[in-house]
C-alpha cells in the first residue's frame, strides 16, 4: 500500500524561477491498484512519481510504501520497494554491458552486492527463459551488448528488469512516449501482462488518454501541482477519452489556455 | 638488451598505473588528477618505512593502502561536498605534494642500501638458479637483478591484472561498471552511485600507489617529482593499449592496458636513446594524448565528408 500524504515540492525557492511543482498531494492506493496518472505538461505528474521514486526529497508531507515511511530515504534505499521504467529507453539500462549483465544486475535490486558473481551458469538458463517471455527473439542474444538493442526492445527488458522482483510499487513514467506506435503497443501489451500476473501495485503516467483508459483501475488526473480529478470505481469504468479530453478543456477554458494550445491538446492526447 | 628489459619493467609497473587510470578515466569517465600526488604517495610511504626497516611487502602494501586513502578522500569531496571532478582531484594531488614531503622527511630518499621487493626478488632469483651472475638470453647478457625484477614484477601485474578482471564479475564489480555506464539506472536497482565511485577511486589510486611504491624500489629511490605528469602516461598507455586490441570486453581491455604501457614504454626508451631531449618528453607525451584524443572524432568526420563527396559526385 503506498500512501502520500500533503506532499509538496518547490524548485529554486525565492527565486525569479521558483516552480511550485508539487502543492499538497495526497494519494492512497491500495496494494494491487493500478493508477494511471494524467495532466497537461508541467502539472506535475512525472514530479511526483520522481517524488515517490526519491531522485529528490519533498519539502512538506509524508510517503510510506508497504509500511515503510521511505519519506527521508535516498533513492538507491527506495529501490528496495520499487520498480522503476523511464521514459527514455535509454536510461533504465546500462548500455556498453550486455543483455546477460543487465540482466544480473536486475536480479539484484535492493540486495547487498558481494563478491560473488554476477553471472553463472545456472542462471543464464533462468535469464534465457525469462527473456523468452517477452517474445522478441533476445534469448539468443544474451551475450550482445545491451546499446545494440532498439528503443522498444531496452524498454521491454527495463521492464522485465523493474519487474525481476517483484517490487512494492512499480512505477511508469511515460515508458512508452518515445517509442514508434508498434513497439509502444508491444510494451504496453507487456506491462499490461507483467501487472495482471504478478499484481503489482503500480502508478504510471501517461500522456495518452487511450491507455489511460484502457489499463489500470483508477485514473488520477492532476494539474498545477495538484489532483484535480480523481476517477475510480464506477465513474472510473464509465470514463471515455473524449470525456477525459471534455475535463482538460474545462481547465482551459478555467485558464483561459490559447486555443492553438487546447488544439495541440487534442491532436497528442487522444 | 638491458635497456630492453629495463624498459619493459618499468612498463609493466606502470602498467598498475594505467589500470588505476583505466578505472577512473574509462569506467567512471573521472578524470582524476589524484594520480600525480599518489604514485608519489606509494613511493613515499614505502621508502619511508622502508628506511625504517620494515619488510618490503609491509611497505608495498602500505603504499597500496595509502593510495587508497587518497582516492577515497577524492571521492569524498566529489560526491559529499559537491566539487568538481577536477578540483576534488587537484584539491588532494597538491595537498599530497604537503603530505610527501612530510613523509618523507626530504625530496629524495635513496633506498639502493635498504632491502627493498626488487633485492629480495634478486636474493630469490640467485637462491633458485645457483647465483647472481648474467644470464645469456639470445647472446646477449642480462643481469640477475633485471631478469629477477621483470619477473616479478611481470607476475604481480598478473596477479593484478587477473584480481582486477574477476573483481569486475563479482556482483560489486559489475554494479561499478554499470555506475560508470548509467548511474540512473543503478541508482534505480538500489546501488549507492556515491559509494561505488569512492571505492572505485579507492581501488584506482591503491593500485596507482602501488605503481609508485614498486617504481621507487626498483629504480632505488623516491622523489616528490615523480609523479608529475603521471596522469597523461596512464591516459596514454590505456589509449595505445585499446588501440592495440581494439575494444572488447573488459579483459582483453586489462590486457591491452599492460600492452599500452609496455609499448609506450619502450617507444620512450627508443626516443631517448635516438637523442630525444629528456625535457621534452612530458610535452610529446601531452600532444600524444591530445591527438590521440581527438582523432576518433576527427576521422569520423573525414570519413562522413568523404561519403557524402562520393555520393554528391555519384
Amino acid at each position: 500500500m503506498l500512501e502520500i500524504s500533503q506532499i509538496r515540492k518547490t524548485f529554486h525557492p525565492d527565486t525569479p524561477n521558483e516552480v511550485r511543482a508539487l502543492r499538497g498531494v495526497t494519494i492512497t492506493l491500495e496494494k494491487g491498484t493500478f493508477l494511471i496518472i494524467i495532466g497537461t505538461n508541467g502539472s506535475g505528474k512525472s514530479t511526483l512519481l520522481n517524488a515517490v521514486a526519491g531522485t529528490f526529497l519533498v519539502d512538506e508531507g509524508t510517503i510510506t510504501l508497504g509500511g515503510h515511511p521511505i519519506t527521508s530515504w535516498a533513492e538507491h534505499q527506495r529501490a528496495k520497494l520499487i520498480g522503476r521504467v523511464f521514459q527514455n529507453p535509454f536510461s533504465g539500462t546500462a548500455p556498453n554491458m550486455t543483455i546477460a549483465e543487465n540482466l544480473a544486475l536486475a536480479t539484484r535490486r535492493g540486495q547487498r552486492r558481494g563478491f560473488g558473481w554476477a553471472l553463472n551458469r545456472s542462471m543464464m538458463g533462468e535469464l534465457q527463459d525469462r527473456v523468452r517471455t517477452l517474445n522478441m527473439g533476445l534469448e539468443q542474444r544474451l551475450e550482445n551488448p545491451i546499446g545494440s538493442l532498439s528503443g522498444g526492445q531496452r524498454q521491454a527488458l527495463t521492464l522485465l528488469m523493474a519487474s525481476w522482483l517483484k517490487p512494492e510499487l512499480l512505477l511508469l513514467d511515460e515508458h512508452t512516449a518515445a517509442l514508434d506506435p508498434k513497439s509502444a503497443d508491444q510494451v504496453i501489451r507487456l506491462t499490461h501482462d507483467i501487472i495482471e500476473r504478478d499484481h503489482l501495485t503500480t502508478l504510471m503516467v501517461t500522456h495518452s488518454m487511450q491507455q489511460a483508459v484502457n489499463l489500470g483501475d483508477r485514473i488520477v488526473m492532476m494539474h498545477r501541482g495538484e489532483v484535480l480529478h480523481d476517477l475510480f470505481g464506477s465513474e472510473r469504468a464509465r470514463v471515455r477519452p473524449e470525456e477525459l479530453l471534455q475535463r482538460f478543456d474545462e481547465v482551459r477554458r478555467r485558464e483561459r489556455l490559447d486555443p492553438a494550445v487546447a488544439e495541440m491538446l487534442r491532436r497528442n492526447y487522444i | 638488451m638491458n635497456l630492453l628489459i629495463g624498459a619493459t619493467t618499468i612498463g609493466l609497473i606502470l602498467a598498475l598505473l594505467a589500470f588505476g587510470v583505466y578505472l577512473s578515466f574509462r569506467i567512471f569517465s573521472f578524470p582524476d588528477i589524484t594520480t600525480d600526488g599518489s604514485i608519489t604517495l606509494g613511493a613515499a610511504v614505502t621508502a619511508a618505512l622502508l628506511v625504517h626497516n620494515f619488510a618490503p611487502w609491509e611497505a608495498t602494501l602500505a603504499g597500496f593502502f595509502a593510495g587508497m586513502l587518497a582516492g577515497s578522500i577524492t571521492g569524498i569531496l566529489h560526491t559529499k561536498f559537491k566539487i568538481n571532478e577536477l578540483l576534488s582531484g587537484i584539491l588532494v594531488m597538491t595537498a599530497l605534494y604537503s603530505i610527501n614531503l612530510h613523509v618523507m622527511g626530504k625530496s629524495n630518499v635513496p633506498l639502493m642500501n635498504h632491502v627493498t621487493l626488487a633485492s629480495q626478488a634478486e636474493s630469490l632469483f640467485a637462491l633458485l638458479f645457483g647465483g647472481t651472475g648474467d644470464l645469456f638470453i639470445l647472446g646477449w647478457p642480462v643481469s640477475a637483478r633485471d631478469a629477477s625484477a621483470l619477473l616479478g614484477v611481470a607476475l604481480i601485474v598478473c596477479l593484478l591484472g587477473t584480481s582486477l578482471f574477476l573483481f569486475f564479475r563479482t556482483n560489486l564489480g559489475t554494479a561499478m561498471r554499470a555506475a560508470g555506464d548509467n548511474a540512473q539506472m543503478i541508482r534505480a536497482l538500489g546501488v549507492s552511485v556515491d559509494f561505488v565511485l569512492i571505492l572505485g577511486l579507492a581501488i584506482s589510486n591503491g593500485l596507482i600507489a602501488l605503481a609508485g611504491s614498486l617504481l621507487a624500489q626498483y629504480q632505488g629511490f623516491a622523489d616528490v617529482q615523480m609523479g608529475v605528469g603521471m596522469i597523461v602516461w596512464g591516459l596514454a598507455s590505456v589509449i595505445i593499449g585499446e588501440a592495440l586490441v581494439g575494444g572488447g570486453g573488459i579483459g582483453i581491455l586489462i590486457i591491452g592496458a599492460v600492452m599500452g604501457s609496455v609499448l609506450f614504454r619502450l617507444l620512450v626508451a627508443i626516443a631517448l636513446r635516438w637523442g630525444l631531449n629528456p625535457n621534452d618528453l612530458k610535452l610529446i607525451t601531452a600532444l600524444f594524448v591530445f591527438i590521440a584524443l581527438i582523432a576518433p572524432a576527427a576521422i569520423r568526420k573525414l570519413k562522413s565528408t568523404t561519403a557524402s563527396n562520393s555520393s554528391a559526385h555519384a
